[in-house]
């Protein structure tokens, strides 16, 4: 095959086009999806929290979670008129397993606290990583990199909220991904798949029919540890002051 | 070269730098990820590439397509905003392929998950002492799952 000068001249930048997209990777695996369309978050419900635990087990089933880590868990808090900064806070196994029934107090109150990765907007975590592993997304997942990951937990030890861990087999730092796999896929979260009375609720911040906006207006929603200026995007409704 | 006597060095010196320099940035190219700076200071292709992980729970959306009946035996009870896989467990494996059969339930342990008493669930919320409440029987004896009040939605 004999190549002219005009024709190779047509094919060498067709060529370096082609060699580019090779490089780059895997395309998108959600073609419909529009990273600029979304802004995650999500919504808490403590007065519907019934403490079955549900929500832990599914994080850990959809997300091959490894026993006595959790990137979501519950936790009991009980505060009497007497203790009201200090709270006791348990959290058997995450609440993996549920909690023991309790008598009524006269003196005090029992609620439930399901706590999970905050998708902070400014958040510690992503600042503190020295290689660029760690970051939040055009829609506002905070996410981690685990190929690129070193392991040196500065995030771990970053986050005010002890979302974080090392993952004790690939020894990266592992979170809550907000289920990234399935809200890019027009699934919900698998612990609000799974959550029976509603108490959590996935919320796209920047749709604007999302009932979140209208729940935001007409509720008293708090975040936790506003002080911490994280921008966590994770909101409270009817959460007790005593909650760090 | 008047000024400059014996500048030769300066050139060598010069000469070296840029080709360290050169090496640096080959190296740097080699080894920095394509995709990172795509998006920010991070490897823009870990996103697609977490979006790819495996789903274990299907949505409740799946089992609908298929068990319409049961969806509308749930609509008219208290269980009607109850997820599916809430009881039954992830089933993707299920919805992809239904000859995969999902595991049969133990309604001892899973109705008191959430409906057994305590103190620490919310007021309103429906809750029994089971070993008083039943004395002993199973829950679906009286209570159909799917529309638990009594003599709903076909319970014995």
């Amino acid at each position: 095959m004999n190549i002219t000068r005009r024709q190779m001249l047509i094919l060498l930048p067709a060529a370096a086009v082609a060699w580019e997209s090779v490089l780059a990777g895997t395309p998108e695996s959600s073609p419909n999806y529009k990273m600029t369309e979304h802004w995650w978050s999500m919504l808490i419900d403590i007065s519907k929290c019934i403490g079955c635990g549900n929500c832990v087990r599914a994080c850990q089933a959809e997300n091959d979670v490894p026993d006595g880590f959790f990137r979501t868990w519950v936790e009991r808090y009980h505060v009497t008129d007497w203790h009201l900064e200090n709270p006791e806070v348990i959290s058997p196994d995450g609440g993996k397993k549920g909690f023991p029934s309790v008598a009524a107090d006269d003196n005090g109150k029992y609620f439930f606290v399901p706590k999970l990765c905050n998708q902070c907007a400014d958040s510690p975590c992503t600042q503190v990583c020295p290689v660029g592993a760690t970051f939040i997304s055009p829609d506002g997942v905070v996410l981690v990199d685990q190929k690129y990951c070193l392991g040196c937990a500065y995030c771990v030890q970053a986050c005010p909220y002890g979302c974080r861990y090392i993952h004790p087999q690939k020894k990266v730092a592992d979170k809550c991904t907000l289920c990234y796999h399935r809200i890019t896929k027009g699934l919900t979260t698998a612990c609000c798949e799974a959550c029976p009375t509603g108490a959590r609720q996935l919320a796209d911040l920047k749709n604007p029919k999302d009932p979140i906006h209208e729940f935001l207006r007409t509720h008293d929603v708090q975040i936790l540890k506003p002080q911490m200026a994280t921008g966590a995007k994770v909101f409270y409704n009817d959460l007790d002051g005593s909650v760090r | 070269m008047s000024v400059f006597k014996d500048s030769g060095h300066l050139f060598r010196l010069a000469a070296l730098y840029a080709v360290g320099t050169l090496t640096f940035l080959g190296i740097r190219a080699f080894f920095v990820p394509r995709s990172f700076g795509q998006y920010g200071h991070y490897r823009g292709a870990a996103i697609a590439e977490i979006a790819a992980h495996p789903v274990h729970y299907a949505g409740h959306q799946a089992c609908e397509t298929c068990h319409a009946d049961v969806q509308e035996m749930k609509r008219s009870g208290m269980h009607a905003q109850v997820n599916c896989e809430a009881c039954h467990g992830p089933l993707a494996k299920h919805a992809d392929d239904p000859s995969i059969q999902p595991a049969k339930l133990d309604t001892a342990v899973l109705c008191v998950r959430c409906h057994a008493a305590s103190a620490a669930r919310p007021k309103g919320f429906p809750q029994v002492a089971a070993v008083d409440h039943s004395n002993g029987l199973p829950c679906e004896t009286c209570h159909q799952p799917h529309n638990p009040a009594i003599g709903a939605g076909g319970a014995k």
